[in-house]
């Protein structure tokens, strides 16, 4: 019988397997940052170990950093990211720190840097780590203990998920973004549908996406409850990896799932009918089209999410007026995400009542922008052009709503209080949040 | 890891799904870069509303709706919920990391259809103490189930980081054959 993607990359990375016990699987890159890393470096001094590849490790700035010119970290933050770079010169970790050139959040610098490959394990003590899924990697969210256990043996002892593909039928409308899909799939199959399993992104509306839609789109596999979300290698992963200079391995071209591959779920979403996508309530699952209104709530949490959102059923999206707009996150803040607001913005302005701001995802990303000029597009337009982070993506930074106010942001969670406590998010493509920036309401680009 | 055998005590119930990390420790404690010391931030923003549950609740386990600790990887959560007083957890579903981190920590996630744990908010909002008890894998008398690997490492509070380093042979022999 044939294998999946997934189950490729698996078995080849088993490095014992036993009965009774998890696989204890190879890991070929960890990724770490200054949040989930201090006390996994703290238990290896308590034991007296080391990091067993320093060279298949890579640390960056990202969470805490402050993303205002001037503005520095707060003590608490200053002296989380002091603890990163203490950590990294005596563990010998290669740390790419704030101001070094190529900083910036973790998901984004990786596959820029050209170390997310095809076929790779790759984890990181962040649950969006299944971003580096499009390349075919296997990329999955760990917790602290795990970082440790890792950065310990260079090994994972995991129990093998359940597989479930999601096949994108059609082709998408015009103004239809990666994000939109992403955020039907997690509407259709819930914020627990993946739970249990990695997420295979098919069909041809996924081949047609760019890298970076196709990382937009395995971002959120997590939103749906899976720790893993993949995309098969093809042409344009190779083109995207050439022009960072690495070298193909023909094996790559292996890895695609074969046609007789059984997944244990299929779910197939017709991509013909997606529109712009808004969330409305307080998970992401709880998302409308910009054309619909706020739906009657179905149950007491969607009954709590609406009374937290202030919001009223009926209302039509469009007529939802908002105080912010954040456009950066792992989720979209590469150059085509800015390429593609920035289109939207040329020439106009912010609605007086809208405060609007604009987070490169990685220095690289902001220096590429400032070439192409799109940071003085998005200043005239009256938008704020900022230093590269989290940002208000989570707001432990001095990027963070206020009490009530209500942002379209595209990020990847509207939880309560995700963007600064009493905060009120809804989820949208760079699109969508500029036009929205424009108008003072949901909207779409003219 | 701390060693988990059983516990017996009153149960708090958080009958809500979809509970996620970023609500049961939010951001702003995050910057700590100790173990210790969440419990009191557990919640944080919840609690501040005088109706809600833990707030008028007491015990070592908390029963909670499906899909509990959705969201981030943050192992705060499972530490603030520890630090806290919980000892063990009874849900339909898990957020995958959130259980993971658990499982890791010593602080067990045990998992039950969704009626079981209906029966258990009931029997527990009547006051009633339950014992959850991993050596026979019962909780409120409902048998659960958790791998056998899992339960051995509870129940010796084993070094999960020494037991993987008896394995450098097969780690190295790795290594060799994809240098
Ligand atoms: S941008 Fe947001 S989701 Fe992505 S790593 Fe940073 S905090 Fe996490």
């Amino acid at each position: 019988m044939g294998r999946t993607l997934f189950e490729k990359v698996w078995d080849s990375h088993v490095v014992t397997h036993d009965e009774g016990r998890p696989d204890l699987l190879y890991v070929d890159l960890h990724l770490v940052h200054e949040v989930t890393s201090p006390q996994a470096f703290e238990g290896l001094r308590l034991a007296g170990r080391k990091v067993r590849r320093p060279d298949l490790t890579v640390a960056t700035m990202d969470h805490n950093v402050a993303t205002g010119d001037d503005t520095p970290a707060d003590p608490l933050s200053q002296q989380q990211l002091d603890a990163l770079a203490t950590n990294c010169a005596e563990f010998d970790v290669p740390l790419h720190a704030t101001g070094s050139g190529r900083e910036g959040i973790v998901h984004v610098i990786g596959p820029e840097l050209g170390l997310t490959q095809p076929g790779k394990t790759i984890v990181c003590g962040d649950s969006h780590t299944s971003t580096h899924g499009a390349f075919g990697a296997l990329a999955f969210g760990i917790g602290t203990s795990e970082v440790e256990h890792v950065l310990a043996t260079q090994t994972l002892s995991q129990r093998k998920p359940r597989t479930l593909r999601i096949h994108f039928e059609g082709e998408r409308a015009p103004g239809v973004t990666a994000k939109d899909l992403v955020l039907v799939a997690i509407g259709e199959i819930g914020v627990d549908g993946g739970v249990g399993h990695v997420i295979e992104y098919a069909g041809p509306a996924i081949e047609a996406l760019s890298m970076e839609g196709r990382m937009t789109v395995c971002n959120m596999s997590i939103e749906a409850g899976a720790r893993a979300g993949m995309i098969a290698p093809d042409e344009t992963t190779f083109a995207y990896l050439r022009e960072r200079g690495v070298e193909i391995d023909e094996r790559w071209r292996d890895l695609p799932s074969d046609p007789d591959a059984v997944f244990d779920r299929e779910v197939v979403i017709d991509v013909a009918t997606v529109k712009p996508q808004v969330t409305w309530g307080t998970n992401p699952g709880m998302v409308a089209s910009i054309d619909d209104v706020v739906p009657e709530p179905a149950d007491e949490a969607a009954e709590r999410a609406l009374a937290y959102m202030a919001l009223t059923p009926g209302t039509p999206i469009r007529e939802i007026t908002v105080d912010r707009v954040f456009i950066g996150s792992c989720t979209n803040s590469r150059i085509e995400d800015l390429r593609a607001a920035a289109a939207v913005v040329q020439g106009r302005h912010v609605h007086p009542s809208v405060r609007a701001m604009v987070v490169p995802g990685s220095a690289c990303v902001k220096v590429q922008a400032e070439a192409e000029g799109l940071d003085q597009v998005f200043t005239a337009a009256g938008f704020e052009w900022r230093r590269a982070g989290c940002s208000m993506c989570l707001g432990m930074n001095p990027d963070v709503l206020a009490p009530g106010e209500r942002c379209a942001s595209t990020s990847n969670r509207n939880f309560e209080g995700r963007q600064g406590a009493g905060g009120r998010t809804h989820l949208v493509s760079p699109e969508v949040a500029a036009a929205t920036a424009l108008e003072g309401h949901f909207a779409v680009p003219a | 890891m701390k060693a988990f055998r059983s516990v017996t005590s009153t149960a708090v119930v958080l009958d809500r799904a979809d509970v996620d990390t970023d609500q049961i420790i939010p951001k702003q404690f995050l910057k700590r870069i100790e173990r210790s010391g969440f419990g009191e931030f557990l919640f944080f923003d919840w609690r501040k509303a005088p109706d809600f549950e833990l707030n008028h609740q007491r015990g070592k386990i908390l029963i909670a709706g499906r899909n509990f600790g959705c969201g981030s990887s943050r192992e705060h959560a499972p530490w603030a919920l520890e630090d806290y007083g919980f000892e063990a957890i009874v849900a339909p579903s898990y957020g995958d990391i959130f259980r993971q981190n658990s499982l890791k920590i010593g602080l067990l996630p045990v998992e039950l259809p969704p009626e079981q744990v209906r029966d258990l908010m009931d029997r527990a909002r009547a006051g009633e103490e339950l014992t959850v008890d991993l050596e026979v894998r019962t909780a409120g008398g409902h048998p659960f189930e958790l791998d056998d690997f899992s339960r051995k490492c509870l129940l010796e509070g084993m070094d999960e980081i020494a037991l993987t380093l008896r394995d450098e042979a097969a780690i190295a022999a790795y290594e060799s054959a994809h240098a």
